[in-house]
């Protein structure tokens, strides 16, 4: 058996699914003031005619570090950034405790300029007298070099509880997104330790002895206890809930789209060949771009209890409901698509947009109705535009470049019966609304495998590859070559996978980016700079295949 | 930040698997660090600074400017239609505004190749500027456009395509051409009979530092641009006068290029040369697009950079201001100087060697134009190359008067293919392009 719960911003959902059927669901209004709660509660309450003892795994998603983030519940961080010459201060996001050091480390990891001990020593002090108890290290190009890094935070460790180090949040290049990440890693640090360390000690006292892992925003899992050391990868799992769970009930082998409409906004997500598309660099939360590995995801701000005529916010439900305002809801009920609610009112919520229309309220539904579907239509078409022109920097690719086309649209959400067949004319798509699709996030959580990722770069000039989000040097010989980069990369991604919980079955390694350079210095190749990346895509653990059925 | 930023487009095609040979300059490494340093400095995170994908150049779009020989396909591969394509997609968004201006940070470069192509010059196979400015024309109308080519090399193909063209201005400032390829690039290089000034050479000694552009640029491109008033400026972005720079002599630097972009805010900046892939690109690329687009470039600096050590000496200051003096003196009196070199002929003549050092091919040309009051002039081309091939070709340049598009249309007719391997004939205007 295994148990899968999400705690989202409204509700929590449960499911228990045994050998790939859905035994039990449960869905409880979450109790904002207390996440924790929810959880337990929903645990305690679906296990509780059930023996522990047959539990496989435990899969959580929450909202806890989105909430945190959103909310603005979080620690004073202090930063220690050391960015060398390039952009100023002004244009990085740095909060208001911010000591820059000197400290440089250029493009190919080689160190420019050296720190300054009693520099780091003083901003550290004037840190400390700020009551700061947490700080993020972030140097630019570490991930070519952490050398810089780990030293800075070293000299600060007697200090600070804390010291979140910018190369481990991920082995992109992006100076300014790994600042922001590094910075939210230690904001939500604190909190999250607590929610570890109480799920853990609830564990214990249900008797529970199997792995519990928590959802990250990839739509891939790692185990409780390793998750404390990247708070921040938890963030916005939620949306990535939704499109494992989506994908768990499509049998999806093909270009797809995943709509989830909700009351506010409208998420799109889209498959290729049935892989949900991550983010090139990562995820972006309240204006904070990230290095956080995300699946890629649009929303707009339409739902099916956006005010009519007025734009993209929710005053409250639909009228039928006992709402404010006419809504798309409204229309909807109006034109008998849905049959929840009370007609009358929907009615009497459209009769002044009709009257300045000048048409029925019939005519007023459609017409709401179709502009509601015009405006995710649109949207969706846009995104796989964007898509599918992402820049790319080799002929090959550019000759050769794959255009997603999705002929299968999924839909899930309140409205999902009255839009998805719509939108699937309009898209020129076959739709499906998935079964369960109440608690697809439960069920996208339990159902998910670990993911990884890890950056290699060799440089065969300096005998050098460095493992980027591992902080790791190893002296490699002259000749190395791409192929053992690639084996290496394989090698460590296997253990570090291991190491995050997954399981042997899982280990679908691919190479994702795999380019080797010719260096030339004074007319004569002076070696080889050689980029490998190495992931498990997000996917289904084993066992859970595409033919069979929850 | 209370004003409001222009908006960027940027065209990055680092074409990461082409390259010339191996070990050449214009080989798959040259971007590489200038990928890696836009990438951490997360340039493109920037809300005005927006990527796009580079469209693919036609042949059309090649066969509007140059005469391949035999034809466009021979002498290119796909990377030159991305790397033109790049260019016109920089243009295309500026054109509709999508964007203010815009950045083409593409490979292979184009900037030595002149109308006629029978190889591969100075590591360029088509001119990329040139195929972008009659792209701009042929969908946005006719239109007054500025060239200024500050690589470090002469613009040699950019100023022999326009030699004739009053409508479109082409500055070049570059190391002395006594001093490195090509050669040529003097002050009295000054534009056809047709088009007297609107080809400018700024020639500048070896070790002119930030300091002697920086004198040009407001002492001779601005005020000529303020003259020229053109429609569309378009900066030749060359980054090889970057001190440490392998295959030239002077002594530029990051900030140096950034300011002189910030200044001339061209619409449209398409790059050129630069081989110093690690010690400057990484920092010059940097520098320019944050200047473009509005934003605080004054911390971009070299690791290696020392002020001092760069400072050009004060002969370097003199010579660089009495040819400033000299160029300004022959564009005041541009409009005097056509009486005195046409004389009374109705055409003039002039004979060109011109050597593909890329591809190792001479060529022997004579170029004809009509002296014309009304436009550019009927251009005839009688093109031998030693690898054998002979070529004619009619050229109707834009914007044409219809004595010499009627003069240029009956004399292709009459012409006999004879001795020649192809004739041509090439109308800008009416995007015709015939080979007989």
């Amino acid at each position: 058996m295994i148990l899968g719960i999400d705690v989202g911003g409204t509700h929590t959902d449960a499911v228990l699914i045994d050998n790939f059927k859905i035994r039990k669901k449960t869905k409880v209004p979450t109790d904002a003031n207390n996440l924790l709660n929810s959880l337990l509660h929903v645990a305690t309450t679906i296990l509780a005619t059930e023996d522990p003892a047959k539990l496989r795994r435990v899969v959580l998603s929450t909202t806890l570090s989105t909430n945190a983030i959103v909310q603005n519940k979080i620690k004073k961080v202090g930063m220690v950034i050391a960015s060398g010459p390039g952009l100023p201060p002004a244009l990085l996001p740095v909060p208001r405790h911010t000591c820059f050091v000197a400290g440089y480390v250029n493009h190919r990891g080689i160190i420019v300029t050296d720190i300054d001990a009693g520099e780091i020593q003083d901003g550290g002090a004037k840190l400390s007298q700020e009551c700061i108890d947490h700080i993020g290290v972030v140097g630019k190009f570490s991930t070519r070099n952490p050398e810089q890094e780990l030293k800075i935070a070293e000299i600060l460790s007697r200090h600070f509880q804390h010291a979140s180090l910018g190369h481990r949040m991920s082995g992109h290049l992006n100076f300014r997104r790994r600042i922001a990440t590094t910075y939210l890693n230690s904001a939500i640090w604190d909190l999250y330790q607590r929610f570890v360390r109480d799920v853990l000690q609830f564990v214990h006292q249900q008797g529970i002895t199997v792995p519990i892992y928590v959802l990250k925003a990839d739509g891939g899992t790692f185990d409780v206890a390793k998750s404390a050391d990247y708070p921040a990868q938890t963030i916005l799992s939620g949306p990535a809930a939704s499109i494992m769970g989506v994908l768990s009930m499509a049998k999806c082998n093909e270009d797809a789209i995943a709509l989830d409409i909700g009351g506010t906004t409208t998420d799109i997500a889209i498959f290729a060949d049935g892989v949900p598309l991550l983010e090139n660099l990562g995820v972006t939360i309240e204006g904070h771009k990230t290095l956080i590995r995300g699946l890629r995801t649009k929303s707009i701000g339409l739902g099916g209890d956006s005010i009519v005529r007025i734009g993209p916010q929710r005053e409250g439900p639909a009228a039928a409901l006992g709402g404010p305002f006419p809504t798309p809801t409204d229309a909807m009920i109006v034109l008998n698509l849905t049959t929840i609610g009370a007609r009358d009112k929907a009615v009497t919520a459209l009769e002044p947009v009709a009257r300045q229309l000048g048409k029925s309220v019939e005519a007023t539904a459609q017409q709401i109705f179709e502009e509601a579907c015009g405006k995710i239509v649109a949207a969706v078409r846009s995104f796989i535009e964007e898509i599918n022109n992402q820049p790319v920097y080799t002929i090959h690719e550019m000759l050769a470049g794959r255009k997603i086309s999705p002929k299968t649209l999924y839909v899930v959400g309140g409205p999902a019966a009255a839009m998805a067949s719509p939108l699937g004319g309009h898209l020129a798509c076959t739709s499906f609304i998935p079964e369960h699709s109440e608690v697809a996030n439960a069920i996208g959580a339990a159902l998910a495998r670990t993911t990884a990722e890890l950056t290699i770069l060799a440089d065969t000039e300096r005998r050098l590859l460095t493992l980027g989000e591992e902080g790791i040097q190893i002296s490699i010989p002259s000749q190395f070559t791409a192929e053992e980069a690639i084996a290496m990369g394989r090698e460590r991604l296997r253990e570090k996978a291991m190491a995050m919980g997954a399981t042997e079955e899982d280990l679908e390694i691919e190479v994702i980016e795999n380019q080797e350079f010719n260096m030339v210095r004074d007319s004569y190749r002076a070696g080889k700079n050689i980029r490998v990346k190495v992931q498990i895509k997000p996917g289904l653990i084993s066992g859970f295949t595409k033919e069979k059925t929850l | 930040m209370n004003k409001k930023l222009p908006k960027t487009g940027l065209i990055f095609f680092p074409a990461f698997d082409w390259a010339i040979s191996p070990t050449h300059p214009e080989r798959e490494e040259r971007l590489l660090y200038t990928q890696d340093q836009v990438f951490e400095e997360g340039l493109l995170d920037f809300e005005n600074i927006i990527e796009y994908k580079p469209g693919l150049a036609t042949v059309e779009d090649i066969n509007r400017i140059h005469i391949c020989v035999p034809r466009a396909e021979s002498v290119i591969t796909e990377s030159h239609l991305i790397s033109a394509g790049g260019a016109i997609t920089a243009a295309q968004k500026v054109m509709t505004k999508e964007v203010d201006n815009a950045f083409a940070l593409v490979r292979p470069p184009g900037h030595h190749a002149m109308k006629v192509v029978h190889g591969a010059r100075g590591f360029c196979n088509v001119n990329i500027e040139a195929i972008m400015v009659e792209y701009i024309r042929r969908h946005h109308g006719p239109k007054r456009i500025a060239i200024v080519d500050t690589d470090c090399h002469h613009g040699d193909g950019t100023q022999e395509i326009y030699w004739h063209d009053p409508n479109t201005l082409c500055i070049s400032i570059h190391q002395d051409g006594r001093t490195l390829y090509p050669g040529s690039g003097l002050t009295d290089e000054f534009g056809g009979p047709n088009a007297l000034g609107t080809t400018i050479n700024v020639p500048l000694p070896p070790r002119t530092s930030d300091e002697g552009f920086l004198y040009v640029l407001e002492n001779v491109i601005m005020p000529i641009l303020a003259d020229f008033k053109p429609d569309i400026v378009v900066n030749s972005a060359g980054q090889d006068n970057h001190y440490t720079d392998p295959i030239t002599n002077m002594r530029f630097s990051a900030q140096g290029y950034a300011r002189l972009n910030e200044r001339l805010a061209p619409d449209i900046a398409v790059l050129e040369g630069g081989y110093s892939i690690e010690r400057a690109l990484p920092y010059v690329n940097v520098g320019i697009i944050l200047a473009i687009a509005g934003l605080d470039y004054s911390a971009i600096r070299e690791p290696d950079y020392h002020a001092e050590a760069l400072r050009q000496s004060e002969q370097i200051t003199q010579h660089i201001e009495r040819t400033a003096a000299e160029i300004m003196m022959l564009w005041k009196k541009r409009r005097d100087m056509k009486k005195t070199i046409v004389e009374t002929n109705k055409y003039l003549k002039r004979k060109k060697q011109i050597y593909y050092d890329t591809d190792g091919i001479s060529e022997q040309q004579e170029e004809t134009v009509r002296i014309c009051e009304d436009c550019g002039g009927l251009v005839m081309i009688d093109s031998f190359a030693d690898t054998g091939t002979r070529i004619f070709a009619v050229i109707i340049p834009g914007q044409s008067c219809p004595v010499c598009r009627e003069e240029g249309e009956v004399f292709f007719d009459r012409l006999q293919k004879g001795k020649y391997r192809h004739p041509y004939f090439q109308d800008r205007d009416r995007n015709i392009y015939i080979t007989k």
